[in-house]
């Protein structure tokens, strides 16, 4: 109970004082967008030959001829009413953009980060169970090798072997065959959606379109988390209670899970929230080699035209998400270490 | 001191170099590595065999052979020329960032990690806004508000690098401010700016100099990555990200080298920065030295 | 004759290290009947820990056992693999860890580890373990057992994670308890429990206890017999009286000559070190000599609100030494800090030679005229030497920034000077810390506080981390240093047998405030204060007649 009420207090620090930082970003966007290139009303009048009257009418619609301090009021208190604005590229209101385009993005990161997780515990255990042995330098090795390969490298690098040399992964474009059945729409994250409506066809579909980005993802962020599982775990190994815990005639398994590997974890958890992050900003550099339909690849886009709402947009929710996965981060870590409750 | 209290402690550091890399070849590897990509940079338009933006449309997209060890690009580029002309853009590019972030942002995380108080709060507070951004993105947008130019591919790379420092010798710092030599530092009557710059910063070092070595690794990524969405360095200049960026339309009809050796370029110099680090970490740390 | 419990014999271990292999353990020999207390003493590095990690088969990967043989019970356990010993572990021996909170898994609850020592030999529901730990806590006496269970590590005292240790370690009811420095870094009343207790649970259940420690008094209060070690090697074995009354081994009478006792003077510490044995005598001061310190009801508040010093006051003649005594949180070291004006005071005033310091902020301290008439040696010499500094810039930096010395001729030779005073070799002044002993360090602490010639040196615990024939050496090298230059001294330590070799006067310490004030033979003579009679007679000791 009382650990509970720690955690609550906790979570609810941190919310708070995520606010300012949440605001700095939001503001600090808000500023670069004007000093953006280009005048955005010249961009989206209607054509070259757009008279001086329609781009001024259009500045006015879009709140460009007021003073930048009154144009942040406007736009925060847009924000809180839940109105990132439109796209000017699109024509569709940002939220609406980014609904569609989120499930693309997690569905992505989280793919990747559960391929990266899955292969990186075990390796960063093994390897700090055998220091020294065949093992460890191999995870020594992948370590290294997969912190100097850049994701756009990677990817299109997985794309010549599976696509054009082997040609087991299809092409790699978006998440879906174009010539494929239209996915059903009810969570926007497609290997769920077909799951539930059964369709198995349009499942493989998805799943071979994803698997390689995800690997590209997964590859890039593999080896912080093996590297971080490997010393932490061979730090608790040396500790103290471990020796106890062989000194009161523990079954060595149970030693390595129940001492050891519960102890080792709460550093990767810590590492695992900055990795997801870090992800979210790599995105970007995935999704343009896979025409992956994600936010990150729009507000590229949408930067790339001058077009302000969806970039602010994009950074908000990118925000909030970090907040939201620090937040996870910190409960779990509360659950987990009974010595959070005593700070 | 005089000069023969100070001479044997220089060779005895030559000799813990020495030993260090005796027991850790991969980083005199990494050394040699780090060196090469040097020489390349500085002597590229004498050793470089074509003129690096010069095309050639009907000797486009050949494959490596004798003439184009490396092949050439779409436009008939030789790409072993553009290779090297872009070591130097993209060596510049990540030394000078991460010198910039490194000296601002040592300094400040030092001070604020021992002085503490209100500044520290604050300072911690901005290097959180600054990390809740998706950094690559804060970069990418920075380079397109500001315009692609070198100087501010420079400045954004070091802005979204300043806040790892700045936490980090903060961090480096408050560990050690309660430590016996720091008190006894003031007790000795050194001020409390000469305790964190002749006592706590060279005692950082070691450990700031590691994650140097793998930022720079981190800042050439980061170049690339721009460049390889469209903001960074712009189209004819020769350099690693944009040649990826170009191969990547003609990857899946299997024009591997256009990808390839640019790639291998930049992850052999990331390499060498790491192992690098890892080997610095073990040659600046005295208490290695036996 | 029967069967010894535990027999090591010609034990050799071997570590490999980046230098090539290195002798830990170089042909040791002992034996422990059945319900015996077998102390192992001796300095640090002699192999005392090696010993009981041989035995217990917890030797890192890098220990081996190279000769030799350890039986236990009559059979031979030297290198038996990890599935011969497991079952012993903790069923027919188990061990007491040194830094009982760092022993205990911070992450899961007592109970539950004491539980995990229970089923790790006997076939128990978590419901029969659990109600078994309850009784196991309760036979440790921690009061509340029944909350305890749900504690975790972080919110137990020292010496209560020792008690749960303890419950573990005699879980399973072994013959054999092997204690590796048990009480070290508990506060000397808690130490007095803990080995009461220890004791009395051995003794009751006829356990054999192999106690490991460094303190030799605390050896010759709970052991049968005492085994001193050195360099791997056992030197000597008797019971406590004849081994302290009449050592037979040169280095066992260096041993218990250095370890202080209520009888022993600095000169006595060690025979042959540099302090003639005449007694102390000092020229009184001329009446009406202004005091050197005035400290005037010293409070010193962190945030929380804990009054870390509440309104201490007390005054310092010139070259008087006056000692602080006091356990962990008794403020003792805070108040060094205050009066070297490393920190600032909450409220009250210090009044060195006349002006008030404590108006000038900490941080701007370094430049008032006073900063060089206050100097302080820390308590881990080690950790107090700039890692990067070779021991001649350490010793250099007060001369530099106080003195105004540049490098030259000049520097040079007051650096030597200074060297040969506190009696460290010229040729040393090159080396980094981490190339010095423990006691070169300490030396090179003790310089660089003398080489301005301050009035006054504040001593914080200078030998706590010191093995006792350092210890007794630094003493010595303090205590002809006062001499020679006429210093004060403010010497803060837990260990009051040093307090009343090295000080004419004491103030005993608790909670932040002043518990008691005098002369130290009268204090420890006669002490006024329950408890400062407390602190006295915690002090483990080996000589029957001071008992």
């Amino acid at each position: 109970m009382r650990k509970l009420q720690a955690i609550g207090r906790r979570i609810g620090g941190r919310l708070l004082s995520s606010v300012p930082a949440i605001l700095g970003v939001v503001i600090l966007t808000f500023l670069l967008m004007r000093v953006l290139p280009g005048d955005p009303a010249v961009f989206f009048a209607s054509g070259p030959s757009a008279g001086q009257q329609e781009i001024e009418d259009l500045r006015k619609q879009m709140g460009l001829d007021q003073p930048v301090p009154v144009q942040l009021v406007r736009y925060l208190q847009d924000i809180a009413t839940g109105n990132l604005g439109r796209s000017m590229t699109t024509g569709q209101p940002v939220l609406t953009d980014m609904q569609q385009r989120l499930p693309a993005s997690l569905e992505l990161t989280f793919s990747a980060l559960f391929l990266a997780l899955a292969c990186a515990l075990p390796l960063g255990i093994l390897a700090a169970l055998r220091p020294g042995s065949a093992v460890d330098h191999v995870v020594r090795f992948l370590c290294t090798l997969g912190v100097c390969m850049p994701t756009f490298v990677s990817g299109l690098l997985l794309i010549y072997a599976f696509y054009y040399l082997l040609g087991w992964a299809p092409d790699p474009t978006g998440r879906i065959d174009i010539f494929a059945s239209a996915p059903p729409e009810i969570t926007g994250f497609l290997l769920f959606d077909f799951a539930v409506t059964g369709d198995l066809e349009g499942f493989r579909a998805a799943f071979s379109q994803l698997i390689l980005p995800a690997c590209t993802m997964a590859l890039f962020v593999l080896a912080p988390l093996a590297r971080m599982t490997r010393a932490s775990m061979l730090a608790v190994l040396g500790s103290d209670f471990i020796r106890t815990a062989r000194s009161i005639g523990l079954a060595p398994w149970r030693v390595i899970l129940v001492y050891a590997l519960r102890n080792a974890l709460l550093p990767v958890l810590t590492i695992a929230g900055i990795v997801f992050s870090t992800m979210l900003g790599a995105n970007v550099l995935v999704e343009k080699v896979f025409s992956w339909p994600g936010v990150a690849s729009y507000a590229l886009d949408a930067l790339l035209a001058s077009d302000y709402a969806p970039v602010q947009g994009f950074v908000l929710l990118m925000a909030t998400i970090f907040v939201l996965v620090n937040l996870l981060v910190d409960i779990l870590y509360g659950l987990a270490d009974p010595r959070i409750a005593a700070e | 001191m005089s000069a023969s209290l100070t001479s044997p402690p220089r060779n005895a550091t030559l000799g813990h170099i020495a030993w260090v890399l005796r027991g850790n070849p991969l980083t005199a590897l990494a050394m040699a590595g780090t060196a090469l990509l040097i020489a390349l940079a500085v002597l590229a338009p004498w050793i470089a065999p074509y003129d690096p933006i010069a095309s050639d449309v009907p000797g486009a997209l050949q494959p490596p052979s004798a003439t184009h060890w490396f092949g050439t690009d779409q436009l008939g580029r030789d790409i072993l020329s553009r290779l090297l002309h872009g070591t130097r853009l993209d060596l510049t590019i990540a030394a000078a960032a991460v010198g910039l972030s490194f000296a601002v942002g040592a300094m400040i995380g030092s001070f604020c990690g021992f002085v503490g108080g209100r500044l520290d709060r604050w300072v911690g507070r901005f290097t959180d806004v600054l990390m809740a951004f998706p950094l690559f993105v804060l970069a990418m947008a920075m380079v397109a508000a500001l315009g692609n130019r070198l100087e501010n591919i420079i400045y954004a790379t070091a802005i979204i690098n300043l806040p790892f420092y700045i936490r980090f010798a903060r961090t480096e710092v408050a560990v050690r401010r309660n430590a016996g030599w720091v008190e006894a530092a003031q007790a000795s009557g050194n001020s409390r700016g000469r305790v964190v710059l002749f006592f706590l910063l060279p005692n950082i070092l070691p450990i700031v100099a590691v994650q140097i070595s793998l930022n720079l690794g981190w800042a050439i990524l980061n170049a690339a990555g721009l460049s390889f969405i469209g903001l960074g360095v712009q189209a004819p200049t020769p350099e690693w990200g944009i040649m990826v960026a170009e191969g990547a339309r003609f990857i899946a009809s299997g024009k591997w080298w256009l990808v390839f050796f640019p790639g291998a370029a930049l992850m052999f110099a990331v390499l060498c920065f790491n192992l690098l680090g890892d080997g610095l970490r073990d040659i600046l740390d005295p208490r290695m030295r036996t | 004759m029967t069967t010894p419990l535990l027999q090591v014999q010609d034990l050799e271990v071997t570590f490999a290290t980046r230098r090539g292999a290195v002798a830990a353990l170089r042909g040791a020999s002992f034996a422990l009947d059945p319900g015996e207390v077998l102390g192992l003493v001796g300095e640090s590095g002699s192999g005392k820990s090696v010993t009981a990690l041989a035995a217990m088969g917890l030797l890192d990967k890098a220990g081996r056992v190279t000769r030799g043989s350890i039986h236990f019970d009559g059979r031979d356990i030297t290198r038996a693999g990890a599935g011969v010993l497991r079952p012993m572990r903790g069923a027919a021996f188990s061990m007491i860890f040194q830094n009982p909170r760092a022993a205990l898994n911070p992450i899961r609850s007592v109970g539950a580890q004491v539980a995990d020592a229970l089923r790790a030999h006997r076939d128990l529901s978590a419901r029969a373990a659990r109600d078994q730990a309850l009784a196991l806590l309760e036979q440790v006496r921690i009061r509340n057992a029944g909350q305890r269970l749900e504690a975790f590590p972080h919110e137990l005292s020292g010496g209560m994670c020792q008690r749960v240790m303890i419950a573990m370690a005699i879980a399973c009811a072994p013959r054999l308890i092997i204690a590796d420095e048990p009480t070290t870094g508990l506060d000397v009343t808690t130490q007095k429990a803990v080995m009461d207790l220890l004791a009395g649970l051995t003794r009751e259940r006829g356990m054999a206890m192999l106690l490991i420690t460094h303190d030799l008094g605390l050896a010759a209060q709970y052991c049968d017999r005492v085994a001193v070690m050195e360099q791997g090697r056992v030197v000597e074995e008797a019971p406590p009286a004849a081994l302290f009354g009449a050592p037979g081994h040169a280095y066992t009478r260096r041993l218990v000559a250095a370890c202080p006792t209520p009888s022993s003077t600095i000169a006595s510490l060690s025979p042959d070190g540099e302090l003639p044995a005449e007694p102390v005598a000092r020229a009184p001061l001329p009446a009406g000599t202004p005091l050197l310190l005035e400290v005037r009801d010293l409070v010193k508040t962190y945030p929380g609100g804990v009054a870390a010093v509440d309104k201490v006051s007390f005054t310092m003649k010139p070259g008087e030494s006056l000692g602080l005594v006091g356990e962990s949180g008794s403020g003792k070291s805070t108040i060094s800090r205050l009066v070297t004006r490393l920190i600032d005071a909450t409220g009250g005033e210090v009044i060195f030679d006349g002006h008030s310091v404590s108006d000038i902020p900490a941080r701007d301290f370094h430049a008032a005229p006073q900063r060089s008439q206050i100097q302080i040696v820390f308590q881990d010499a080690g950790e107090s030497l700039n890692p990067r500094f070779s021991a001649f810039d350490s010793i250099a930096d007060p001369l530099r920034r106080l003195r105004g010395l540049r490098d030259g001729s000049e520097l040079t030779k007051r650096v030597k000077d200074c060297a040969v005073s506190v009696g460290l070799p010229l040729p040393l002044l090159d080396r980094f810390p981490h190339q010095l002993s423990g006691g070169q360090r300490a030396r090179v602490g003790i310089a660089r506080a003398v080489s301005v010639d301050p009035k006054l040196l504040v001593l914080d615990e200078p030998t706590a981390a010191l093995d006792v024939s350092v210890q007794a050496v630094v003493l010595q090298l303090l205590e002809r240093l006062r001499r020679e230059k006429g210093l004060a001294y403010l010497f803060v330590s837990h260990d009051l047998n040093v307090v009343r070799m090295l000080c004419d006067r004491m103030i005993v310490l608790r909670n932040g405030q002043v518990v008691e004030e005098g002369d130290s033979q009268r204090i420890f003579r006669a002490p006024q204060a329950d408890y400062t009679a407390e602190l006295i007679a915690a002090i483990p000791h080996f000589e029957p007649l001071a008992a």
